[in-house]
């Protein structure tokens, strides 16, 4: 495991911002760490780091206790903590200058990062002057300048265009496959992070929900087929009739579980040939909400 | 030391191009350069003065102007500078996520903010010696060739080196926890005037309070009287509000750190 922690818990005064987490995540993963805003994955990345000790439990990355061997863990991991720490009164090269001369990495790796990131073309531009997604690039540039095993990631799409978004899910994972990077990724959107994550551990008000690899998400995770017709509740009442368990039903829509695309089509061709005009038909993903619903409801 | 020295080089690399830096330079240049045009215009009146009177005069205008009121504001302002670099970018987070030492970050920072006092006042020392010099070759009729200061000025701004030790450390750990400037800069504020008070008051008790540091060195070493009944300069640098400045700035430095240790990281 590169990072494994055990029964972590932070408090922030009384309130228990981290509560007993037991994070596992594996060497060339894509672990993606998912939960709602304020659910506490900044807290616990920050954790990670040693910006923040631990009230109890213990944090071992690569191996080694994090508090103890600080340095050498951290020589090795890359990250991006909520906004880009940026100089805005220097350029974006200069930016990358100033981390290359603190860790001592040579300047031809600060282009190479720029160029790999596309900002080479902005490079002697003032990052005060970069739009939010040139920043979020220069700092992923940056967390990368080390050329570091780990790298941590809090929601790192923030401010990203959907060009943006799929270019760093194309490089996290070619970082995984082809250099056996393992890449720690914090996001609140579902979506994003089935997309790539190999792993993921979802979190609600501090405590872990679901840690597993991706095919058990999805084993939870069920996708519905999403039916907009003109009178749900008459279409939900003939489904029904024909033996079809029905998931939600609300005034402009109605839920069904996803089988396959061919039961999809008959559903599509009961609802027709009973009258019932369909707006629309198609598999949909569960959001976080309902994911979080689900995971709690399979607990119980 | 190594990270100490990279996290030193770190700090110029960023300021090197902010207010923050240049006011080190601009300030004894501007002050030095003012009192250059006033001795210029003003030469006819001093020319009956002997050589050691006029260096009197030009480094003890400076030195009013900027010992009591000028150098514990420019101590503030600088404390704050380099602290601000990383709350404007909000890098605190990565600069202690960095594989560095804690500790070596923290003093590198602190260190480089009294290299900034540093560098202010050996350019005061700088300034006053050339300008004073050019004075003297421009207009001959002031006698400023015939005396040396700089041995003087540079034991004179050693000794407010020294005062500024304490002011420097209390500023210093109140900008590094306080991202809001008018809370170290209002605290910096009433602290120096409060300083000037106790020290224009010659209150028996004002060496402990580090704010009236640099006023004391000033008002403890000037000659009283006519500066041209005073053949020699006696200037004693270790004084007790001197200790008192110094062991100020080591005690705040180590709280600093621990502090900071502490302190969590947002």
């Amino acid at each position: 495991m590169v990072i494994s922690t055990s029964e972590l818990t932070f408090n922030f005064g009384s309130q228990k911002v981290v509560n007993s987490l037991s994070l596992q995540v594996p060497q060339g993963s894509i672990y993606g760490f998912l939960g709602p805003n304020g659910a506490g994955k900044t807290t616990t990345i920050k954790l990670l780091l040693n910006l923040l000790k631990a009230d109890e439990g213990s944090i071992f990355v690569f191996g080694q206790e994090l508090r103890s061997n600080r340095i050498s863990i951290l020589k090795k991991i890359g990250s991006l903590i909520e906004q880009p720490a940026l100089y805005l009164h220097l350029t974006g090269r200069e930016n990358m200058l100033n981390r290359a001369m603190l860790l001592q990495i040579p300047t031809a790796r600060v282009d190479e990062m720029l160029s790999l990131v596309k900002l080479s073309n902005a490079a002697n531009k003032k990052a005060g002057q970069y739009s939010l997604g040139m920043k979020q690039r220069l700092g992923i540039a940056l967390a990368l300048l080390a050329d570091p095993e780990l790298l941590i990631l809090d929601e790192p799409t923030n401010g990203l265009d959907p060009n943006g978004i799929i270019e760093m899910r194309e490089l996290l994972i070619s970082l995984t496959q082809q250099y056996g990077k393992t890449v720690f990724i914090s996001s609140h959107l579902l979506a994003e992070v089935e997309r790539m994550a190999t792993h993921v551990g979802i979190i609600n008000n501090g405590s872990m929900l679901f840690q597993g690899c991706i095919d058990e998400l999805q084993s939870v995770n069920q996708p519905v087929v999403h039916i907009e017709t003109a009178n749900p509740v008459d279409a939900a009442n003939l489904l029904h009739r024909n033996k079809i368990t029905v998931t939600e039903v609300t005034d402009t829509y109605l839920t069904v579980p996803y089988i396959s695309k061919q039961h999809t089509g008959e559903l599509n061709a009961l609802l027709i040939s009973n009258g019932h005009t369909v707006f629309a038909i198609g598999k949909k993903q569960q959001d976080l909400e309902k994911l979080f619903l689900s995971i709690t409801q399979n607990r119980n | 030391m190594k990270a100490f020295l990279l996290s030193f080089r770190s700090e110029f690399y960023k300021s090197r191009k902010t207010l923050g830096f240049w006011c080190a330079v601009l300030l004894p240049l501007l002050i030095c350069l003012l009192m250059f045009i006033g001795f210029y215009s003003n030469s006819d009146k001093l020319i009956h003065y002997p050589g050691m009177s006029l260096w009197m005069r030009f480094a003890g205008g400076v030195l009013n102007v900027t010992g009591t009121l000028l150098l514990p504001m420019f101590i503030v302002f600088t404390a704050y500078s380099v602290n601000s670099v990383e709350h404007k970018a909000d890098s605190w987070k990565t600069l202690f996520s960095l594989p560095l030492p804690k500790m070596s970050v923290y003093a590198a920072k602190f260190i480089y903010a009294l290299f900034l006092v540093f560098l202010c006042l050996a350019l005061f020392v700088l300034f006053i010696s050339a300008f004073g010099t050019l004075l003297g070759t421009i207009k001959p009729e002031l006698k400023f060739s015939e005396y040396r200061m700089e041995c003087t000025l540079m034991q004179i701004y050693f000794k407010l080196l020294l005062s500024s030790l304490g002011i420097l450390s209390i500023q210093f750990l109140l900008s590094l926890l306080w991202k809001d400037f008018l809370k170290p800069m209002g605290i910096g504020f009433v602290g120096t005037i409060s300083g000037v008070i106790m020290g224009a008051m010659q209150w028996k008790y004002a060496y402990l309070f580090p704010y009236s540091h640099p006023m004391l060195a000033l008002t403890n070493m000037m000659p009283r009287g006519k500066p041209d009944a005073t053949p020699t300069l006696h200037i004693d640098i270790f004084t007790k509000d001197v200790y008192i400045s110094m062991a100020v700035a080591a005690v705040v430095f180590v709280c600093g750190y621990f502090i900071v240790l502490k302190k969590s990281v947002k």
